[in-house]
């Protein structure tokens, strides 16, 4: 009988990993659907960048006031989280504790009361988020509905329910310390003392009952949270790293190269490639994106790193004056579609069964249109995702696969190509300027 | 003004001559085209002779950089203007580059070396400003823009796109002009609509044109001048101001006219 908790803790731990590497897995195959792109230059640069931007938290400190209440919890997230090896190894080896005889009862106290003010410090940055989510109603979390709205409320009660459970736990652990000697000493602890009158009057086997619950449902909850994550936008906890590292580098305004065109191109003019020894060139892939799978798999990395803050979209020009584009919907849609792509790729159906990503169902061309290519939302994401390239590589399938372009934008492709500027003068006139320099003002 | 007879050497001329200049100057579609800015074009010609800056323009053989063309999509195109580009300016062996747009700039800049046309490029922003610093431009007691309040708009493609903060701000302070920012300036400076290839079609379905957004803002700050870098943004603030009437009151000026108008040139 005495087993019986070791070996439910070890089979809900195994049920958790199980799930949780098999969610890992789905996701990591999803975005390997992407197109190949090279993000292994300049080592040094993307591990300062991940060091300063996904650690540091560079970026977020634009705004001060959720920056420090995202910091609270982002610190009790990282810090929180040693207590719960204390949680598996009791949880193991059917120990109660196990690190206060090791840390004596001076520096675990301290310890515990560092986690306690971390939890008490999430409680209250949650707190405060759900009243801006909800209450304020901050205008960047307006466009939420459905299930978007659904996911960053639950994640924030969640935590909230969590760090209660961490505290009943502390609050009862405390109690019982004086009324049972199987409790080990640990002295006292600040934040959960608070919470003792609320449970004093109770008896030892309750109070047992609420601690050990309080035990089990923080360890089973952590671990449930964490399967849930994978389904959630609040998967950018673990995802802002990698997406940071394999942000592109360089000038915002470089776009990237075809090089299948430049192949192309290269002998149209015939400038000669070298490469090809006469022969026609390898069957071009599609140009540009019709749907997720087009995309490069940084991209798709951006999309499941999206925890939809919508930074991007308060700063687009386009969706400031009433534009239907909008650079989170870009990443969600994407997220959406590659998830769906794998799924159907796991039922053996065709990958792209379903709409793809531009169509109706997800990012219309009227969205694709207004982009301004400002880079706002390229420097407003906190953890580097691009909206900008996912837009730009869309525009390349409509121009030169679908020719579905803006009919203005068609005259400006032909007045380049006939007059070399993108307005209808005749190349001649280029230098006329130059009659004007000497002219009296 | 009749004293100085400017000059604009083209490179075919110089290279007749067996002459090549120290910068070529990309003039651009606009520059060339857009009656608006054949004046920016004008004005920096002149502060190019005025400071006895060894420079050539393409004239007639210079062609559109690609940029809107790639920004919407033609790659195609795109490649081709860029590789005949790249084939002008390496038979001139041009080395340096000077323009007064941000998008030519840009993809010059960023866009042609993986074409394999390598120069350094520079916008006549950061241009002006080494002229400053270095002592040949010097607005002795400032000019009619001394102690007159000017905002700068950014151009996305110079700000964002490629880091130029400081040059156009510094060339507007040379000017001994009050410089008043915009609440969205700088990394968080606002498009003037055009950017993107927008220049070249109406804007989608929206509750506001971009350029009106963005004008109100310069509006806001209680400049008499809003300072531009960039045809496109010229474009789009100049229109701004019509659509608020105001443009009596506040003007709106590129960096070397701003120059050229202190220097009375």
């Amino acid at each position: 009988m005495e087993y019986i908790s070791q070996i439910a803790f070890l089979l809900v731990l195994a049920v958790a990993t199980y799930f949780i590497t098999k969610r890992v897995g789905t996701i990591k195959n999803n975005i390997q659907l992407g197109r190949d792109t090279d993000r292994s230059d300049q080592k040094g640069r993307r591990w300062k960048n991940t060091f300063l931007i996904a650690f540091g938290q560079k970026k977020m400190f634009k705004k001060f006031i959720p920056a420090f209440l995202h910091l609270l919890i982002y610190a009790g997230f990282l810090i929180i989280n040693l207590e719960v090896l204390e949680f598996i190894i009791d949880g193991i080896a059917g120990t109660h504790r196990i690190f206060a005889p090791i840390l004596g009862s001076t520096y675990y106290s301290a310890a515990i009361n560092i986690f306690e003010f971390l939890a008490v410090a999430v409680l209250f940055s949650c707190v405060v988020f759900l009243i801006r989510r909800n209450v304020i109603r901050v205008n960047r979390f307006k466009a939420l509905k459905g299930w978007p709205w659904l996911d960053a409320n639950l994640i924030l009660i969640i935590e909230i329910v969590l760090m209660i459970a961490i505290l009943t736990m502390n609050a009862t652990d405390q109690l019982l310390q004086g009324r049972d000697d199987h409790y080990v000493q640990t002295g006292a602890f600040f934040f959960s003392g608070f919470l003792i009158p609320l449970f004093e009057n109770m008896s030892v086997g309750t109070l047992i009952f609420i601690e050990r619950f309080a035990w089990w449902f923080h360890i089973i909850g952590i671990l449930g949270f964490t399967i849930y994550i994978t389904y959630s936008k609040h998967l950018h906890i673990f995802m802002a790293f990698p997406n940071t590292y394999f942000a592109r580098l360089g000038p915002k305004g470089r776009m990237n190269n075809m090089e299948d065109v430049t192949t192309e191109v290269k002998s149209m003019l015939g400038i000669d490639t070298g490469a090809t020894n006469g022969e026609p060139p390898a069957e071009v892939a599609r140009l540009g994106a019709k749907d997720a799978t087009d995309l490069t798999w940084a991209d798709l990395m951006g999309a499941y790193s999206c925890t939809e803050c919508g930074r991007c979209t308060a700063e687009c020009p386009a969706n400031i004056t009433g534009k239907k584009l909008s650079p989170r919907k870009i990443m969600m849609d994407t997220r959406d579609r590659i998830s769906e792509i794998g799924e159907n790729i796991k039922k053996g159906k065709t990958a792209e069964e379903g709409s793809p990503l531009f169509s109706e169902q997800y990012i219309t061309d009227e969205e694709i249109n207004a982009c301004t290519s400002c880079n706002a939302c390229v420097e407003a994401c906190p953890i580097n995702i691009n909206p900008l390239d996912i837009i730009l590589q869309r525009r390349r399938f409509m121009a030169m696969e679908e020719s579905s372009s803006p009919q203005s934008w068609n005259s400006m492709f032909q007045n380049i190509e006939t007059n070399f500027a993108p307005w209808k003068f005749p190349p001649s006139d280029r230098f006329n300027w130059a009659n004007k320099l000497n002219e009296e003002k | 003004m009749s004293d100085i007879s400017y000059k604009v050497p083209t490179m075919q001329e110089m290279s007749a001559k067996g002459e090549s200049p120290e910068v070529l100057f990309w003039v651009g579609c606009a520059g060339s085209f857009d009656d608006r800015y054949k004046a920016v074009t004008v004005a920096f010609t002149k502060i190019l002779n005025k400071v006895g800056i060894n420079f050539a323009v393409l004239g007639p053989e210079e062609s559109c950089t690609g940029d809107p063309a790639r920004r919407a999509g033609n790659e195609f195109l795109f490649q081709m203007q860029a590789m005949s580009n790249i084939q002008v300016l390496d038979g001139y062996n041009v080395k340096k580059i000077v323009t007064a747009c941000p998008h030519c700039f840009n993809t010059l800049k960023n866009e042609y070396p993986e074409l394999g046309g390598n120069y350094e490029v520079i916008h006549h922003s950061t241009f002006l400003q080494q002229l400053i610093n270095d002592g040949k431009i010097t607005l002795k007691g400032g000019g009619e823009f001394k102690g007159k309040k000017i905002t700068f708009h950014d151009s996305c493609y110079l700000g964002r796109a490629n880091g130029v903060y400081e040059a156009p701000r510094d060339v507007i302070r040379a000017l001994d002009a009050e410089l008043v920012e915009m609440k969205r300036c700088k990394t968080k400076g606002l498009c003037c609509g055009a950017g993107g290839a927008q220049m070249f079609k109406d804007a989608e379905p929206g509750t506001k044109e971009v350029n009106v957004e963005r004008t109100e803002e310069a509006l806001n700050t209680g400049a008499e001048v809003i300072a531009a870098g960039c045809p496109f943004c010229m474009t789009m603030m100049s229109d701004g101001v019509k659509n608020k009437e105001k443009e009596n009151s506040v003007k709106v000026f590129d960096l070397a006219e701003l120059i050229a108008k202190s220097e009375g040139l």
